[in-house]
This record gives structure tokens, sequence and C-alpha cells, in this order.
């Protein structure tokens, strides 16, 4: 059966996210070729106020309940596989994101169909659905065939454009009876980011740290440059993992999107999770030892090179015109 | 308590990735293993709730290059046992790892209400997603991912966990024992060991070696090949020697109106 495809529209508090309408845009696309229908499916709690958003769907699987705030990966498995088998479907599109995190690994286990992450590209060639996808912190991608066309997979934000996914039309809308799945619930209460010195969204110019800084000491290095070209410090996971600075600085996936004039990338390797959080800088400058990191493939200047070496230099010089 | 952490073992990615001949692997000769990095987090974790909450911690890893290495440093970090499970299967991803791991559980390490089970919530080659909610469904216990704080109530048995979702907003669960957590980051970095008492750990340990055979584990998704991305219209590399660099640097962020 080829029946449709369906997209997991993701929505966290009252916004629905970019990576939804990626997801949209490239369901359209494929659902056009094998001129099947696209589902949107939007689980959640007061999610009416989503749905004109949600056009260029064929329809609109809406599933409301009190109970399904912020569900546990196992039910909405649940409700897309009862989704999945009434319609008759063949593709499911999620998110690679911490808010979908866990739906593709368990509804794969349910519904014995291979589940493919971090896709960043898909294409149909003869029979089969090509999924490219980015590993090794986007060093290596793969090229993964689905037979049949089925699967579920699931996007990196970031990967398709999302104006693709946009549409003023008004698609119609299905609600789902939930009797007969058994809602889990685990979820307590969201914990809001702590209001810190420095909101790194609203900054023009981010200088940012990763691995390559090394020890917190060489921190002072990009503080010199602030100091003198003013922004704020922004970093990748690692330092804050190390508790070098607070989790505010942070910048991708769990972290901050950030769209400054200037984003300095400091022994930033560019993964995946980090490059979705700034890649729509407007000038990105990187400068890291390894000629293949993946920053440069998003970065518009690269240097390749020891920061702990440059950054004095740099500073130094900067003073000397300022004087 | 009960703390079990699955390990495994992926590719460092510092150093340069090559693809081998047949297209669809990594050339093993250029590969350094190490242990993942959320993996390191989760044996973190599981030791500082052993020392919170007491219990013991059994770190258990599929065999790999470089693996006796990562285990002895999980004992020297205050894990109790280390096992190493080898097997004729080859290239296995997170749901064939699951179910060796789900094999191992049952005939070596009964699960019951004062267990947990840790693992890495992700890692770099998780191209099937994540280890810890396939081992949930074969287990069939609730799995939580992306988890960077976990409290354990010995009164109610339950425990609460803290979950990252998107611009530094989180979110608390609350789950039942037993259940499979994915540690994306402990609650404090991995400790650093000197090298002096791993050493000592290696004289005075052992890692225990378990089979697990090859029936019944699944062969997964099959890689067509694997290439390197375009880097063609990317960065432009600023060469020359440092003064050089710097030069063209200024140059750029004076043109841009940064300076």
């Amino acid at each position: 059966m080829n029946n449709g495809i369906m997209v997991l529209v993701e929505h966290l508090k009252d916004a629905i996210a970019d990576i939804t309408f990626e997801m949209l845009g490239i369901g359209r696309k494929i659902a056009d070729s094998l001129n099947v229908p696209l589902f949107a499916v939007v689980i959640g709690k007061d999610i009416n106020k989503h749905l004109p958003e949600l056009g260029i769907a064929d329809s609109i699987l809406v599933v409301e309940d009190e109970k399904l705030e912020m569900s546990c990966p196992v039910t909405i498995a649940d409700i897309i596989k009862s989704i999945f088998d009434n319609k008759g479907l063949s593709i499911v599109i999620l998110g690679c994101t911490n808010t979908t995190a866990g739906v593709g690994p368990i509804l794969s286990s349910k519904l014995k169909l291979p589940f493919l992450n971090f896709c960043k590209n898909m294409r149909i060639e003869g029979d089969s659905l090509i999924i490219t996808n980015q590993l090794f912190g986007g060093k290596i991608l793969s090229d993964v065939k689905l037979e049949g066309k089925r699967g579920i997979i699931s996007i990196n934000p970031g990967s398709f454009p999302a104006d693709a996914g946009k549409a003023s039309k008004v698609a119609p809308v299905e609600e789902i009876d939930l009797s007969g799945i058994g809602i889990k619930n685990y979820f307590k209460k969201y914990i809001e980011p702590e209001a810190g010195d420095v909101d790194i969204t609203k900054e023009s110019i981010l200088i940012s740290i990763g691995r390559g800084i090394e020890n917190a000491d060489n921190i002072g290095l990009a503080e010199d440059l602030v100091g003198l070209i003013g922004g704020a410090i922004s970093a990748s996971r690692p330092v804050i993992d190390q508790g070098w600075l607070p989790l505010n600085r942070q910048v991708g996936k769990s972290g901050m999107t950030v769209k400054p004039k200037l984003y300095f990338a400091l022994g930033i390797s560019g993964a995946p999770e980090h490059v979705e959080g700034m890649k729509d800088s407007e000038l990105i400058v990187a400068i890291n030892k390894d000629p293949a990191a993946p920053i440069f493939n998003v970065a518009h200047y690269g240097v390749c090179g020891d920061l702990l070496e440059i950054m004095p230099v740099l500073t130094d010089k900067l003073k000397e015109k300022k004087s | 308590m009960k703390f079990i952490v699955f390990l495994k073992m992926v590719p460092d990615v510092i150093e340069e990735l090559k693809i081998a001949d047949d297209g669809k692997t990594l050339d093993s000769n250029w590969i350094r293993m190490k242990l993942s990095e959320c993996d390191e987090n989760a044996v973190e974790e599981a030791v500082i709730l052993k020392e919170k909450f007491g219990g013991t911690v059994t770190a258990v890893a599929l065999d790999a290059p470089e693996l006796d290495d990562a285990l002895f440093n999980a004992l020297a970090k205050g894990a109790d046992k280390a096992v190493k499970i080898v097997g004729e299967w080859k290239d296995v991803r997170s749901p064939a790892i699951a179910e060796i791991f789900a094999k191992y559980l049952r005939d070596n390490y009964p699960i019951d209400n004062q267990t947990l089970i840790l693992s890495g919530s992700q890692s770099i080659d998780d191209i099937e997603g994540e280890l810890v909610y396939y081992l949930g469904e074969l287990l069939n216990l609730p799995a939580f991912g992306v988890i960077t704080h976990v409290d354990y109530d010995a009164g109610q048995n339950r425990i609460s966990l803290v979950k990252e979702f998107a611009g530094g907003l989180r979110g608390e669960f609350e789950s039942e024992v037993p259940a499979v957590i994915g540690i994306q980051a402990a609650e404090k970095p991995p400790r650093y060991i000197p090298i002096a008492k791993i050493r000592a750990i290696m004289k005075s340990a052992s890692i225990e070696e378990v089979e697990i055979p090859l029936d019944g584990i699944p062969s997964g998704a099959v890689i067509d090949k694997l290439f390197e991305p375009e880097t063609s219209g990317k960065a432009e590399m600023l060469e020359g020697s440092t003064d050089e660099i710097i030069e063209k640097l200024i140059g750029i962020f004076s043109d841009k109106g940064i300076i």
C-alpha cells in the first residue's frame, strides 16, 4: 500500500517550530511525485490555533487532549501507528529535534519499518526513496535506499527550505478518535531558561567558542576581542557541558538560534546540532585547526590554524588600529 | 540501586575519516575509536547516582578497538564491574545493538524495581536512531532521552528527570523504576582520572567477557554508499602568514562595518 505521507507537526509551548514547514515542504514534493496525499498530523492540547498554518497538506489530522501537552514518545508513536494503519500510509516524516526524539525508533519497532535519522536530503529514484543522512558530526554523508518507498525519516533542521511548506490554502481537518490508545504521561512541568546577563539572540556580534579553546583560562582570548569590537561570547555544547559558560550562552539544538551580523566561530567543528543554531548569521568567520571541519561548509571565510596563536595577534593588531 | 550503563565506541571525528574501498564503510585503518561522548557522560552520571544513593554500577559495551581502555577508565571512575560483549555480528547499529544488550540482560542481569539502565542519549553514527528507545521497547520499559539531570526518591521508588528541549527550555519528567535513561550531559563534566589510577585498576580488576550469538540480531538498514560533503562554494579560506591572515580578517571586519 502506498496511500500517503504524513508529517508530524512539531510545536513547542505555543509556537509551531520552523522544522514543521521544512518537513511539509519536502513532504509535499515527495507526495506530488508519488501522486499520494500529504497528511499533517497535530498532536497536543490547545492546538487548533496552529491549523491555519498547515494548509499545504491535503488533510490535517488533529489529535487533541489535555493529557497530550508534552506526550512521551511511546504515546506519540502509538497514535501515529494507529493513523498509519488506518490510512494505509507509507512514509512518516519527523523532525530530528529534542522535542520529537524517540518517536522514530519506537515507531520503527512497532511498525517493523526502517527508521532513518539525520536526513539532509531525499529523492525518488526508480522504485526507491533515497535518503541522504549526515553522519559523524557532519563529516560524512550516507545514501540509504528505502525499498518500496516505505519508512520513517527524521529530518535535520535546516536541510530543506521552510517557505516550500507554507501555503495560503485551507486544508480539511479531521479529528482522530483517541479511544483505544493508552496515554502514558510522565511530563510534570516546563523549566524556563534562567534569564542571564546577556541574551545572545539579541547581540549583533557573537564571538563563539568551541572545544578548540581547550580550557577555561583561554576564554580570556575571546573576552579580549569582545572588549575591542563589542558583542558577547557564545559557545557550542562542549564548552557549556564543561561548566565554563552558563547554559544561556549555548548556540545550537538545545540552545539558542542566533542570527548576528558577525558569528566568529573559534575552535568549533560545526556539527549539525551546532550549525542549525547559527547558519543564518549574516557573516560567519571560522578558525579551526582541522581543514576538514564541517564549519568551513557554512562559514563565509575560514582560517585553518590555531586560534590560540591567532587570537592574541588579532587583538594586538586591533588595539594598535584603535590607538 | 543497580545502575547498568551500556556503552559504545565510535570513530573520533577529530581525526580524518576515510571511506573504505567498498564505498559503504569507513576505512578502519584510519579510524581511532573513542567512547561516544554521551556515553562518557552516562558513565559519569551512573557514578554520581551511586555516590548519592548507593548501589553498584555495571558498565557493558560491545567489543571494539580501544574498548578495554574505556572500560578500565569506567572502573577507575567508580564502576564496580565491566563487561565486554563479544560475538560474530558486524557493523551493528541501534536496533541490533539494543537486541544484543536486551539478550545480555535476559541471561545475565535480572531487571528489578531497583534497576536503572543508562546510556548516552545519542551518538554521531545513530543512522537508525537512538539506542535507548529501541531498548525501552524491547524491555517494555519507559525510555527517556536528552536527559541532563536525574534524581531518585527512594521512599516512592521514583525518578525525576530533566530533559532539554530547545532555546534553553527544559522539562521535568517523572517515572517509576525500572526505566531506561539516555544521558545527554551528566550533572558534572566527566571526571578526570590520572593514568596511574587506570594502570592500577588494570592490574587489580578484570573485564568479564560474555558472548552473544548472532541469532535473531536484525540486520538493519543497508547503506548504499558513503561520501564526503561537497565543499564547493563554501568558506573562502584565508591563507598566508599569521600577520597576513590577520590583515585579511581585519579587512573583512572593516568592509562589513563590524569595526
